[in-house]
């Protein structure tokens, strides 16, 4: 007779007796008598096939019979044969719940099939992922486009932006007679062409403190291709708050940078930018311009390490933050951290829900809408002011604060180029007392020059209200604009 | 019907694992005795299937659970485990899984925040779970 230790739930079956002597020179055989012994205990441990279930576990003293001889494992006198219980559960939208796929899509995903990799399985979980891509610009267009195309199910896309001419030379997603329209009818029209199984939801707000949990709750993964700080801010701490990895990309002139931020484990944007750099320091894309094929390779990045995440394949960009320089064409790759002191996915975190993050970038609302004039008071003049003055012979010194590069599209005649990073060595060529009316693209480098010449003691200095496209604008229209 | 009584401290601890693994599942044993759990023994998740979705409390753990339960005089009631981004119900797979006579207590976490707690069991035919009645004590 061989001991036979029966499990806590299964007692109810063998009369509440922990253990049971059964005979038999297998485990197959011990279990055959044990389940005609006490035929309650059978459905428990033998699917309806008759193999026994997958969560069964039967050990031979101290091993298990998978690795020894299964159901043919021989069993002797002393021996001890337990019953263990695999304890295993889940959420329901498991590989059982898995959407199918349809024959169509079969020949459609067929290279993707065909990898061990991907298979069907890693298909039909692409297929019933849900990745939602903050803005529809540089990164999210190249982005969105390989989601759709790979069967990502469901597209998320915020943004409330309308499609500008000076948008197509990067952002591919939109086409030229598209300008003019949203950018989120556009990039729907374009994903449904590209891939109609796809389901594209749209969502015509500005991510905000008070949508962002709202908007990421339906979501698996946050695709970041987001422009300014505040919302890079707010995407990150949405992200670690509910528990979504953040597939981060962005860029600036030549370079950009990639990494995937707020999984478990491994660090957020935080850990490595605690706080937001100073505002002003970083000039945005319409700022410092940027080279149109540098989205395609980050944006294409984040759309794979977000299939890579949803796939759970390869070495996610977890814990790596990759820094590419077109110019160079070189990749970087620094490694990161996750911060315990991290004030948001530390271990005792000061950021438990969103904060005003405008506020948390020293940038006031209205900044963060760009190239909008800052300045309204009695310290600023708009151009037709500026005009007047010239046209009655008291005309201002003009200084023009942008790039050489920018000075060359369009000017206002007269006006002096020093380039806003120039002043600082540069001011002395300004004259203290005299008239001199600051300008830029759009007014906001000119207010940071305003500034910067008052603190060393210049008296008479105006910005000129929506910088040179204003004046274009109102004064001189033959002029283009960028 | 059985029913379930947990008082307050392992309610809470129930829903503090459930946040802490959040967005992963967290799962344990309850400990007890005639339908009072004395305690929750958290345990680690091994699935290999991907925690979000998944849990699976290896056979080493289980024995360590029935061995604590020994040990302490208690009973193994069952286990619990969580559900992020879900309700608290039974998925098929956990009924798939089930084993009789144990509570299965599912607490939901949604966005990282806990919701609702409930406790089911597998009917004696396996088709389905009954839910069973979870009462707070002090």
């Amino acid at each position: 007779m061989i001991k036979i230790l029966i499990p806590t739930p299964l007692r109810p079956f063998t009369d509440k007796l922990d253990t049971v002597e059964v005979s038999g020179a297998t485990v197959g055989e011990l279990l055959q008598n044990l389940t005609t012994q006490y035929g309650g205990l059978k459905q428990h441990l033998f699917a309806a096939d008759g193999k026994l279930r997958s969560f069964v576990n039967i050990y031979v003293n101290d091993d298990d019979i998978r690795y020894l001889q299964k159901e043919q494992t021989p069993v002797k006198a002393g021996d001890t044969v337990s019953i263990i219980p695999s304890v295993a559960g889940g959420s329901p939208s498991a590989t059982a719940a898995l959407p199918e796929l349809s024959g169509d899509e079969v020949k459609r995903y067929s290279r993707h099939l065909i990898m061990p990799e991907v298979g069907v399985d890693g298909q039909r979980r692409l297929k019933a992922a849900k990745v939602l891509c903050i803005g529809a610009g540089g990164l999210g267009s190249p982005a969105a486009m390989y989601l759709a195309a790979a069967g990502v199910g469901t597209l998320g896309i915020v943004d409330f932006d309308v499609v500008d001419f000076s948008n197509l030379q990067r952002q591919i997603i939109h086409g030229t007679p598209d300008v003019g329209r949203a950018k989120l009818q556009s990039a729907k029209d374009r994903l449904n062409a590209l891939n109609p199984n796809v389901h594209v939801e749209t969502y015509d707000e500005a991510l905000s403190s008070e949508n962002a949990m709202r908007l990421f709750a339906p979501y698996d993964v946050i695709l970041d291709g987001t422009d300014n700080f505040p919302t890079r801010y707010l995407v990150n701490d949405a992200c670690v708050l509910s528990g979504k990895p953040n597939a981060y990309g962005s860029i600036f002139r030549f370079e950009g940078q990639a990494s995937v931020f707020a999984t478990k484990d491994g660090p957020c944007y935080r850990c490595l930018y605690p706080e937001p750099p100073p505002p002003g320091l970083v000039p945005s894309c319409a700022e410092g311009g940027v080279f149109g094929v540098l989205p395609g390779i980050i944006g294409v990045i984040q759309a794979t390490e977000t299939i890579k995440l949803i796939l759970g394949i390869g070495e996610p960009l977890i814990g790596r933050f990759m820094i590419y320089d077109a110019l160079r064409m070189r990749f970087r790759e620094l490694k990161l951290r996750k911060d315990a002191d991290c004030p948001v996915c530390g271990t005792h975190p000061t950021v438990t829900k969103l904060i005003d993050y405008e506020q948390f970038c020293g940038v006031a609302p209205h900044q963060v809408e760009a190239a909008k004039p800052v300045t309204t008071s009695a310290d600023a003049l708009t151009p037709l002011e500026l005009k007047a003055e010239i046209d009655r012979g008291a005309a201002p010194v003009i200084v023009d604060v942008r790039e050489p590069q920018e000075y060359q599209i369009n000017r206002i005649a007269g006006s002096i180029l020093i380039p806003l990073g120039d002043l600082p060595k540069r001011y002395v060529e300004l004259e203290p007392n005299a008239t001199i009316v600051m300008q830029c693209k759009s007014g906001m480098r000119s207010a940071r020059a305003q500034e910067f010449l008052r603190s060393k003691g210049f008296t008479n200095v105006r910005n000129l209200t929506g910088g040179i496209l204003g004046w274009i604008d109102h004064v001189d229209p033959s002029q283009p604009k960028y | 019907m059985a029913g379930l009584m947990l008082p307050s401290a392992v309610d809470a601890a129930i829903r503090a694992h459930g946040r802490e693994a959040f967005p992963h599942e967290c799962c344990g044993a309850l400990l007890g005795r005639e339908g009072i759990v004395h305690e929750a023994h958290p345990l680690p998740n091994t699935t290999e299937e991907g925690p979000r979705r998944r849990f699976l409390v290896r056979p080493g753990d289980y024995r360590g659970a029935e061995q604590r339960a020994r040990e302490t005089g208690l009973d193994l009631l069952g286990f619990y485990h969580s559900h992020p981004d879900h309700p608290a119900r039974p998925s098929q797979y956990d009924l798939d899984h089930a084993w009789p006579s144990f509570s299965y207590v599912i607490v939901s976490v949604m966005a990282g925040q806990d919701q609702l707690l409930t406790s089911w069991r597998l009917k004696d035919d396996r088709s389905d779970f009954d839910q069973e009645p979870v009462g707070t004590i002090a």
